[in-house]
Formats: structure tokens, sequence, C-alpha cells
């Protein structure tokens, strides 16, 4: 087992979860997952709202079984290697306000770091301005961070501050298997409180156990190697280290070459499953993400195994990007097959000058 | 000899250890730098920055988890 976790921290971690992920994220796809979205973090987490009745945007409603895996995979590996630590107080209310516009950013252009990956190997050429405004957000996170921006430290805390991720993870497991319906509408028909889609996105998943199944991996091997989205590039520009790179490189290969034997690549921009083709936005509501993801110290599928290895921190921008998707969808902020949401350029706008004010005002005295 | 550069870096969240600590041997050149760090992960970062610059860690973890890395050059 030891052996196992030294090969997962070493350079080729990264690489092996990539490969993985690049793997499995199409092999959902075939056996019932929305196009190109094996796996996504933010719209999981939109579905986990809708679910929820956060937002009531019909089509994207499920309680997405690879969420729960990613956080109870990232806790047995924490548990397992007593990496599991209780900790928080790092600006916790500023990393709900990164998380709500890093899920608007994403919804506007439909898709999270990790789904811009999987686009993109699908032959989805709409996810390439996404990928170039992701790039461009980082850049923006890492001159804050250059000039000083800090959320400050954390601490440790008592252990019930980190099981609370893991144990409303649990209680989103029952209620996907349980599938309550007390609530009436006006003529009593049984609706809620947890919907499910009957049409679109949300109606789309692959077989619960399987998907469970691939998320505990997924997050047993990502907590192992740290792999991140985000941080992948900001370590290259910021450091000089290919380390997490590598492991983006790897999930880009993996998933074409699967998608190419699954017969799901589809070279072109219009068509495209759950994607729409305005190149603006494609590439400003990735800005936006990729800057909030860059202040909160890594993508979102980092942020949700950290919160399984006992990040209060970290949970708490998974919280903000569930409350993000509800905004979002009742706003009118986030993007459609068809196009952007009424709204959703002016959010983009507003929340990039949000997020710079974040920016240059958070600072803490780091020094020793 | 003076005391060594150190950089207490306990609690802070990615990437701000591993970027502390680039930036302190960028300036120092040469020496000796320690850094503190609560976290696992952190710790494997600073060592692989310092190392990716030619730095040799030093590692050792006090009673109260504290890993101290002792990079010299």
């Amino acid at each position: 087992m030891r052996a196992i976790s030294n090969f997962l921290i070493s350079r080729w971690g990264p690489i092996v979860t990539g490969i993985v992920v690049g793997i499995l994220a199409p092999v959902l796809v075939a056996l019932g997952n929305p196009g190109n979205m094996g796996i996504c973090v933010a719209c999981f987490n939109r579905d986990i709202a809708g679910a929820l009745g956060f937002h009531r945007a019909a089509v994207v409603q499920y309680i997405r079984p690879e969420i729960i895996g990613f956080v109870l995979g990232a806790l047995v590996a924490a548990l397992l290697f007593r990496e599991f630590k209780p900790r928080g107080g790092s600006s916790p209310l500023i990393r709900f306000l990164l998380g709500i516009f890093a899920m608007i950013g994403a919804l506007v252009f439909l898709g999270c770091p990790w789904r811009a990956y999987l686009r993109l190997s699908g032959g989805d050429w709409n996810a390439i301005p996404g990928i170039v405004g992701l790039f461009a957000g980082i850049g923006l996170g890492i001159i804050f961070l250059k000039r000083g921006f800090s959320l400050g430290r954390s601490r440790p805390t008592a252990q019930p501050a980190g099981w609370v991720m893991p144990v409303f993870v649990v209680v989103l497991l029952v209620l996907l298997l349980a599938a309550p319906l007390f609530g009436r509408d006006a003529e009593g028909n049984p609706v809620g409180p947890i919907f499910f889609s009957q049409t679109g996105p949300g109606s789309q998943y692959a077989p619960l156990w399987i998907a469970l199944a691939a998320g505990l991996l997924i997050g047993f091997l990502a907590q192992r190697s740290r792999f991140c989205t985000v941080g992948a590039l900001r370590d290259i520009v910021l450091l000089r280290d290919m380390h997490l790179f590598n492991g983006v490189l790897a999930l880009l290969v993996a998933a074409f070459l699967t998608n190419l034997v699954l017969g799901q690549f589809k070279p072109g921009f219009e068509g495209q499953p759950v994607a729409h083709v305005n190149w603006l936005w494609n590439f400003g509501g990735m800005v936006l993400a990729g800057l909030a993801f860059t202040l909160a110290g890594g993508c979102p599928g980092r942020q949700v195994f950290l919160s399984g290895e006992g990040d209060a921190d970290a949970a708490i921008f998974v919280f903000g990007m569930i409350a993000g998707a509800g905004i979002a969808h009742t706003f009118s902020l986030a993007s459609s097959p068809t196009g952007p949401g009424a709204y959703g350029p002016a959010a983009v706008i507003i929340g990039l000058v949000v997020l710079s004010i974040i920016g240059l005002a958070m600072r803490e005295t780091r020094s020793a | 000899m003076s005391e060594p550069k150190t950089i207490d870096a306990r609690g802070l969240s990615c990437p701000e250890p591993a970027m502390l600590t680039r930036q302190a041997i960028m300036e120092l050149k040469s020496g000796t730098l320690v850094v503190l760090t609560d976290s696992f992960t952190s710790r494997n970062n600073i060592e692989r920055t310092g190392k990716l610059a030619g730095w040799k860690a030093e590692i050792i973890q006090d009673a109260d988890e504290t890993y101290h890395i002792t990079l010299t050059k």
C-alpha cells in the first residue's frame, strides 16, 4: 500500500490519474452520461443543485454519484495515509464568493476545466476559446499572486469541520437512492424535494454504481497525486514545474484515444453536445472561472478532493459553486446550446471586476 | 554565521508555500533556507521546487507535525 502511495506521489502520480480520468470519462459517456461530459465537476455540482431544488432548470437535475465518489475516495485515501486533517479559517466567505463566480463563469462556457479538456479530446473545437480563456484567467490570477494576493492561513480545527462534506455527500447518496417525493404541486402531484430531469443532460447518466465506483477510484488517485487542472498551468508559469501539467497532457491523450476507440470523436464546431458556438463568451466565461479557481488555489476537482480530506475552506468553495449554480440558472446567466444566457455576459464582467478587487485587496502578511 | 533565512508557510494554501520558496531561492542564489509547513502536500512541493533549482533538501518532522525543510546550495 505504501509503495502505491509513493508511486502516486512521484512524478507518475498525476500522469496515472490523468490516464485513468481520460479513459473513464469517455466510458461514462458511452454508458449514459451526456456527450463530452463523462466528468464535469461544475456541471455535476450544478445538476446536484438542481436535484436539490436550488434552481428549477428542469433539464439539469440529478444527484451525480461521481461527485459523491470524489469526496469519499479522497476521504478514504486521506484516512489510510493519515492525511485527514480538519482545517479551515482561511477567508471562508471570500472562498464562498469565489465558488459562486467560478460556477457562473463555468456555466457561461458550459464546463469546468476538466470538461474543457474532455470536450477538446472529443473534437469539440468550441473548447479551444474556452481553454485559451482558462489560461488567461490563470494568468490574471498569477499576476495577483505575484503582487501578494493571499487568502491567509488556515488553522487546524476540531474534527466536525472536516466531516461536514463527507457527511453531506453520504446524505446525497441516501437522497439519490430514496428519491423522496413528499412535496406536492398545485394539482396535488408529487414533486420534490429531490428533482430528477426527465429530459436533457440531467436525464442522461451512467449506471449509479459504476459512476460511484469511477468517482471513488478517481477521488483516491487524485488525493494521493494532487491532480489539479488549474495548478497544472499555474505551476509551469510560477514554479517552472511540469509535475501537474503532465497529468493534464495524459488526460488529453488518453481521452482522445478512448473517444476514437468508442467512436465518440466528432470534430467540429456545430452540433456539439451541451455546447454553444459563441467563441467570445466561451472565452470570457473561462477567464472568469480560471481566475476564480486560481485565487482559490485549485481547480474544482481539487477543491472537491481537498474537501474530502478535511479542508473546510475547500468545502466552502464547493458549497459556493452549488450556490452559484442556483444563481446562474435562476438569473438567466447560464448558457444553453443556443448561446449565452441573457445576462451571462454582464455577469462575467461583474465577476471579473469583483474578483479583481479581491485579487488586489486580499493580502496577508505572509512573511515569517 | 548568521541564522539561515526562514519562511513560515504553515497554514498557507497552494501555491503560496512553493512560490515563497522559489522567490527566496532566486533571491539568495546560494546558501541555506529553512521552510516550515504543516502540510505533506506543501512539504513535497517545496522539496520539488528546491530540487528543480538545484538545491538539496533535508526534511525533519517535529513533534507538532511541522516539517522543517532545509534547502542548501
